[in-house]
């Protein structure tokens, strides 16, 4: 499975849930596949997408909150986790999308070849807590935490894929983004 | 000097809703104060920038919201400010206790308490240094500042000014 599978089979199952997409190819890939309203791209403060989504799903309980996170992003801000798991957050689901490199610099590799990220989650105590590797399980799963409490994290992995540098950024000013997104939650 | 409870009462008072932050001694009475408050949230962030990241969400959920630190944590959060809240226009007051601000602290502050105005004057954030007397004036001004150029604005708060 690719980013774009992956993307295009979550985003398909949509309708006004709020997303917030991590910086780099994340917020790339989703702008290009399923540009909508309800979507906040992130273009820089690696590491906050759980943050920011956070404060929403705290403030905004009749939404369902979701976070495209990467491996790097996650990696950058483990502590946000055990804020996630502690304060409980029924509307908060958390989908990583894991490739195991830093894909928009060029591919370095992070360290979520060799550590469970869905084992932090756990131990986080996040209440639903599910790994996917092909785009039939992916939709299964997501039917069913589309319709669940949470918070949930659903890790889904990502092959590596060359074409992935050769998306266009997002082509919205940062203002227009977040202007567009707060029309589409209040 | 003001009283923690009052300063949290005036910051709610003027329309602050949502609090979030790391804590420093100076704070310490403050963030039990608007911890124990029934009317306002008061989350504990696990790092100053995550404590940004969830004030800019609680804005866009249509909250005003406030972050509170130690002058230690500006370094932290720097990219937050600079490639979040500066660029999408994402605004939230910073109460920064200042540590270090005399020269007269703990190694560990001294840097920091002699660079910390300097580098908000650098990427460009509004900032004002609380006194026994303005408390209120610079509340007031910062609520304005937030929600007419929906930029971040950083309130200096130095030792002794709340109990």
């Amino acid at each position: 499975m690719n980013y774009s599978e992956a993307i295009t089979t979550i985003t398909e199952l949509l309708k006004d849930q709020l997303v917030i997409c991590a910086n780099g190819m994340i917020s790339r890939e989703t702008f290009l596949i399923r540009d909508r309203v309800e979507n906040f791209y992130m273009i820089g403060s690696m590491g906050l997408a759980s943050s920011i989504g956070l404060g929403i799903a705290l403030n905004k309980s009749s939404r369902k909150v979701i976070i495209f996170d990467g491996d790097g992003n996650l990696l950058m801000n483990l502590g946000s986790l055990t804020m996630i798991g502690a304060l409980r957050p029924k509307n908060f689901l958390h989908i990583v999308f894991d490739n195991e490199v830093y894909a928009s610099t060029g591919s370095q590799p992070t360290f979520s070849d060799k550590i469970r990220l869905e084992d932090i989650a756990k131990s986080a105590r996040y209440t639903c807590v599910k790994k996917v590797t092909s785009t039939e399980v992916l939709r299964k799963e997501m039917v069913k935490l589309l319709e669940s409490d949470g918070p949930s994290f659903l890790l889904v992995k990502i092959s590596k894929n060359d074409r992935q540098s050769e998306i266009g950024r997002v082509t919205y000013s940062p203002e227009h983004i977040k202007e567009r997104f707060m029309s589409a939650i209040n | 000097m003001l009283k923690s409870g009052d300063f949290a009462q005036e910051l709610i008072d003027t329309g602050y809703d949502f609090f979030t932050g790391v804590p420093c001694s100076i704070i310490g009475n403050l963030i039990t104060s608007l911890t124990n408050r029934p009317d306002v949230t008061y989350i504990p962030s696990v790092r100053e920038d995550v404590a940004i990241g969830i004030a800019s969400g609680a804005y866009m959920a249509g909250k005003k919201p406030a972050v509170l630190m130690q002058n230690s944590g500006l370094g932290q959060c720097l990219d937050a400010l600079t490639s979040l809240n500066l660029i999408y226009k994402l605004p939230c007051l910073l109460i920064v206790t200042w540590r270090g601000c005399d020269g007269l602290d703990a190694p560990e502050h001294l840097v920091m308490g002699k660079a910390c105005i300097k580098l908000l004057d650098t990427v460009g954030i509004s900032h004002h240094i609380f006194d026994v007397d303005n408390t209120k004036e610079l509340i007031n001004m910062s609520y304005k500042y937030v929600s007419e150029k929906k930029e971040p604005v950083a309130l200096f708060l130095k030792k002794g000014i709340i109990d």
